[in-house]
């Protein structure tokens, strides 16, 4: 990953009717990045992927391409290419001509097509699948094919429409893995879509996290999930609890009532702030060891962890831990002062969307 | 057992009833005596004297004409106005959807009537054109309403797919739309074609005087009397789409059980 701006979108806006989809985006992606638009659907991350690819123009607002403006410029005449959510093989094509399809528009010779094809089936192993039709592979096979299909020509960006989301979870794990191998081998960029949270945090450099057309907080998968800007990313981003508090001074807040010790500064004195504690970092000691005391309401076996809900100072906290204490237990809570992370209220749910600026 | 006779017997009588009308036709034509009444023997006589008639063989000759070009301008317009309708947003699309079917529940002597009443209007001069271009009209509903199914069924993806490969529009067009919807296309244009070989009520309104088509050859014909080679024209034409049909349907079963495997 470079400092190159490969793609910059100046001051996007899109509403279809009267519903603003995008509102003054701005966004540039580096080159040799792999960037995820994460949010829930309606959140216009597919209308931006589909703005830079050319599906969709924007009512305002301007896409530069490695420093030319390619705002008007047709989807065919774009050095992108994409991966559809449903795949959008040609069904009456062999594998072999759905993969050489953009190479005979650029009029290639048959040698190096030949070439070419042989090069991406081994890419995304499917070797010897030439002349297979596609109705007759599988869903993750087909999603392979579009993606071999996309990268023989030789892309300077791949973007991708939420390629895993009709795969079962066994098979979207594993093609996580082997799209991170495709993008290093490539070395192209890739503009990733997804509703979920973990595929854009197992694979992403940089995640753009949206919601109704703004954008919510830029940042690494551990940025955001660390360090998430307001309650919405931390809702978002994997489980945790969001507790309205005061801070009453530089690192020490009142949570509920108690004053916990963390280690945030600069949020002024006796204002009121979003509080978010990880389940996994609460931790659950005897009683009168912890900061606060509660008693355990609901327990469930997750595999990997249980995950209770310790009811203390009037709410109920989720708490990951590998170790059971059985419901109707007395607890402590203790929170370590690095794990809390205090965010900004929002006043009102304009000002949450609007404040957040890159 | 006796369930089973009167499931054949049943059936056996509905297909008498729909084809008894046929064979009696089928049979006549061969017939040697010019009476209806009575067998004179077996006999290719009606239809040598069928292909030496001149005015039957050029009225076949239009008509066929006729059907072919209707049906093939009705598909290019019709398939280019199911891509433009399925474009559209929801209720437009509705409404124009319905505004193409109406025609075809009209009565044909309502569309011909007015068909001829434009034409007089326009001062167009009624023959083998305005013939032509009265079946293309009648035809286009029917290839729209074959071709969009297939449109709806289509990924809307592919295209976009295409485009994003470097394809031009038309390209994609051909390429990629045109091999998915082709089937729709193909029913939509045997659907003019035989709806255009059929047409009697329209053709005659718009026809003028100069040409005939098979169904106003025959009808004229018939008014002066019915002769034997008309009964031999008819078995032909009943031959003809029997054969034809046979073939569609041979061809649908094969890529059926090419599916299947």
């Amino acid at each position: 990953m470079t400092d190159n701006k490969l793609i910059n979108l100046l001051n996007i806006t899109k509403s279809y009717g009267e519903n603003v989809v995008l509102d003054e985006l701005n966004l540039y992606i580096r080159e040799n990045e792999f960037l995820t638009l994460l949010g829930p659907s309606g959140c216009g991350k597919t209308t931006t992927l589909r703005i830079i690819g050319g599906f969709e123009s924007p009512d305002k607002g301007q896409v530069i391409f490695e420093g030319k403006d390619i705002t008007n410029t047709a989807p065919n005449e774009r050095q992108l290419n994409t991966v559809f959510q449903k795949y959008a093989l040609f069904n009456h094509m062999t594998i072999a001509e759905n993969i050489a399809f953009g190479l005979k528009i650029k009029k290639k010779t048959k040698a190096y097509i030949n070439d070419k094809i042989k090069y991406a089936l081994k890419l995304v192993n499917l070797d010897g699948f030439e002349n297979r039709m596609p109705d007759s592979l599988s869903g993750g096979q087909q999603q392979r094919i579009a993606i071999a299909r996309a990268i023989v020509n030789e892309p300077k960006v791949l973007l991708l429409d939420e390629p895993l989301g009709a795969l079962d979870l066994k098979l979207r794990q594993d093609m996580q893995y082997e799209l991170i191998r495709l993008k290093n081998e490539l070395g192209i960029t890739f503009i990733y879509v997804t509703h979920d949270q973990e595929e854009a945090l197992t694979m992403s450099d940089t995640i753009v996290v949206m919601n109704q057309g703004y954008i919510q907080q830029i940042g690494s998968p551990e940025d955001i999930y660390n360090e998430p800007q307001n309650a919405f990313v931390a809702d978002f981003i994997g489980e945790s609890n969001i507790l309205p508090s005061i801070m009453v001074e530089d690192k020490l807040v009142n949570i509920l009532g108690t004053n916990f010790i963390c280690v945030d500064t600069g949020f002024g004195q006796n204002k009121p702030v979003d509080v978010v504690i990880r389940p996994e970092d609460i931790d659950l000691v005897k009683p009168e060891e912890g900061i606060i005391k509660g008693v355990v309401t609901s327990l469930l076996f997750k595999g990997v962890h249980y995950e209770m809900e310790v009811n203390a100072c009037g709410h109920d906290w989720l708490v990951h831990s590998t170790d059971l204490v059985p419901v109707g237990n007395e607890v402590g809570i203790w929170v370590d002062p690095f794990d809390i992370q205090i965010m900004n209220k929002p006043e009102s749910e304009d000002e949450e969307a609007a404040e957040l600026e890159i | 057992m006796v369930k089973k006779i009167t499931e054949r017997f049943y059936v056996g009588l509905i297909l008498f009833f729909l084809y008894a009308p046929i064979i009696i036709l089928i049979v006549l034509s061969f017939n040697s005596s010019k009476s209806r009444a009575r067998w004179g023997g077996f006999t290719l006589h009606w239809y040598k004297e069928l292909f030496k008639n001149e005015s039957i063989m050029n009225a076949l000759y239009t008509t066929l004409i006729i059907a072919f070009l209707s049906a093939l301008l009705a598909t290019i317009i019709g398939t280019a106005a199911a891509i433009a309708i399925n474009g559209m947003k929801k209720t437009p699309r509705t409404i124009m959807v319905a505004i193409t079917n109406i025609p075809m529940l009209n009565a044909d002597i309502v569309t011909g009537i007015s068909l001829m009443l434009l034409f007089i209007a326009m001062r167009f001069t009624l023959g083998f054109s305005s013939v032509l271009i009265s079946h293309i009209t009648f035809n286009i509903p029917y290839v729209i309403l074959s071709v969009m199914p297939k449109l709806r069924q289509l990924n809307a993806h592919t295209y976009e797919a295409a485009l994003d490969l470097g394809a031009s529009p038309i390209y994609a067009f051909f390429k990629v739309i045109l091999p998915d919807i082709f089937p729709g296309v193909l029913t939509g244009f045997f659907l003019g074609f035989t709806m255009s070989l059929d047409d009697f009520v329209i053709t005659y309104f718009t026809k003028g005087p100069e040409i005939n088509t098979i169904s106003t050859k025959i009808y004229s014909e018939v008014r002066k009397g019915i002769k034997p080679e008309i009964y031999a024209l008819s078995t032909l034409m009943f031959i003809s789409v029997l054969l034809l049909l046979i073939i569609i349907n041979r061809k649908n079963a094969d890529k059926q059980t090419v599916k299947k495997k």
